[in-house]
């Protein structure tokens, strides 16, 4: 049988990256503040998980003025959404295996 | 690697991100009794102006004729109509205090766009009505209009309101048919069902 274990994304496998995920999955787009605040960690934290989303190209990033205020703006791309279902689908195996 | 344990508290975790991220969880179920009770006071209030002394359990086969107590009603429905959404956004503010939230965040924002489209559509919808003279189909106009609304934002909200909008389209359609009951329809969607659904999600969600 098949190692489930290979199948998990290694960027995914930090919980926070993964609740990132989470949240762009469950909505259209969201906003860095609002991101902050659901996932109760500091900017720098965030901007650091974020970087590495970006960098893998799993998430889309739009920047634009608000009222004259910045605001960022993110969207999990396809290629975020599938490596997200695949992650989850592994998890699960894993999971399975188990019991 | 991590343990298999790890592996299942982020399989919990990405649930949990899910939710809160799309629902609204600031909304209160106590604003939701008190805008019910709001409604009763505007439709027995209302019911003076129109039915009185006839029982309000009557049908009434004939529609309001003078521009004067037309106007008494619209003015009427628009105070309960402001006071409600000034309890909501004041009980809701407290609680996003409480649980250390944002009241107006991507949440709130998506909730209120979803809801403004079939509210604002209702909304013109029934200032035709009225204008053509078409009284008798205004109540329950308000409960269908209110009802695809709330179905609309249920996905930002938790899952009763998915059922409390169904409730009200329901007796929305029923008063249609019986327009000589629109008062009481009026009450029991805006009035009875919000304090129902508002003491359900207060013992749920808010103790």
């Amino acid at each position: 049988m098949k190692n489930p274990f290979e199948n998990l994304d290694k960027v995914l496998e930090h919980r926070i990256r993964l609740q990132i995920m989470s949240v762009l999955m469950a909505n259209e787009s969201y906003d860095f503040s609002s991101l902050k605040e659901v996932l109760a960690i500091t900017d720098g934290n965030l901007a650091s998980h974020m970087k590495a989303l970006e960098k893998e190209k799993y998430i889309s990033v739009n920047k634009s003025f608000v009222d004259r205020k910045p605001s960022t703006k993110y969207k999990a791309t396809d290629r975020g959404r599938t490596a997200f279902k695949k992650h989850l689908d592994a998890l699960e195996q894993v999971v399975k295996q188990q019991k | 690697m991590k343990e298999v344990q790890e592996y299942e508290k982020d399989l919990a975790s990405i649930r949990t991100m899910m939710e809160r991220s799309a629902k609204f969880i600031s909304l209160s179920g106590m604003s939701g009794i008190l805008a019910g009770i709001y409604a009763l006071l505007g439709a027995t209030a209302a019911y003076f102006i129109t039915y009185y002394p006839v029982s309000p359990f009557r049908y009434r086969i004939y529609s309001i004729q003078e521009p004067d107590t037309l106007w008494k009603l619209i003015v009427l429905a628009f105070v309960v109509l402001t006071a409600s959404i000034a309890t909501g956004i004041w009980f809701s503010s407290q609680k996003a205090k409480k649980n250390n939230t944002q009241l107006w965040n991507t949440t709130s924002k998506n909730l209120m766009i979803n809801m403004a489209i079939p509210l604002i559509t209702g909304g013109v919808f029934i200032l035709i009505l009225l204008s053509n003279g078409h009284f008798g189909l205004a109540a329950p106009a308000c409960l269908v209009f209110y009802g695809l609304a709330l179905i609309q934002g249920s996905s930002n909200m938790y899952d009763e309101i998915r059922y409390l909008g169904f409730s009200e389209i329901i007796l929305g359609l029923i008063g249609a048919i019986l327009p000589g009951y629109g008062l009481l329809f009026w009450a029991i969607g805006f009035g009875v069902l919000h304090i129902v659904y508002g003491a359900i999600m207060h013992n749920k969600y808010d103790r």
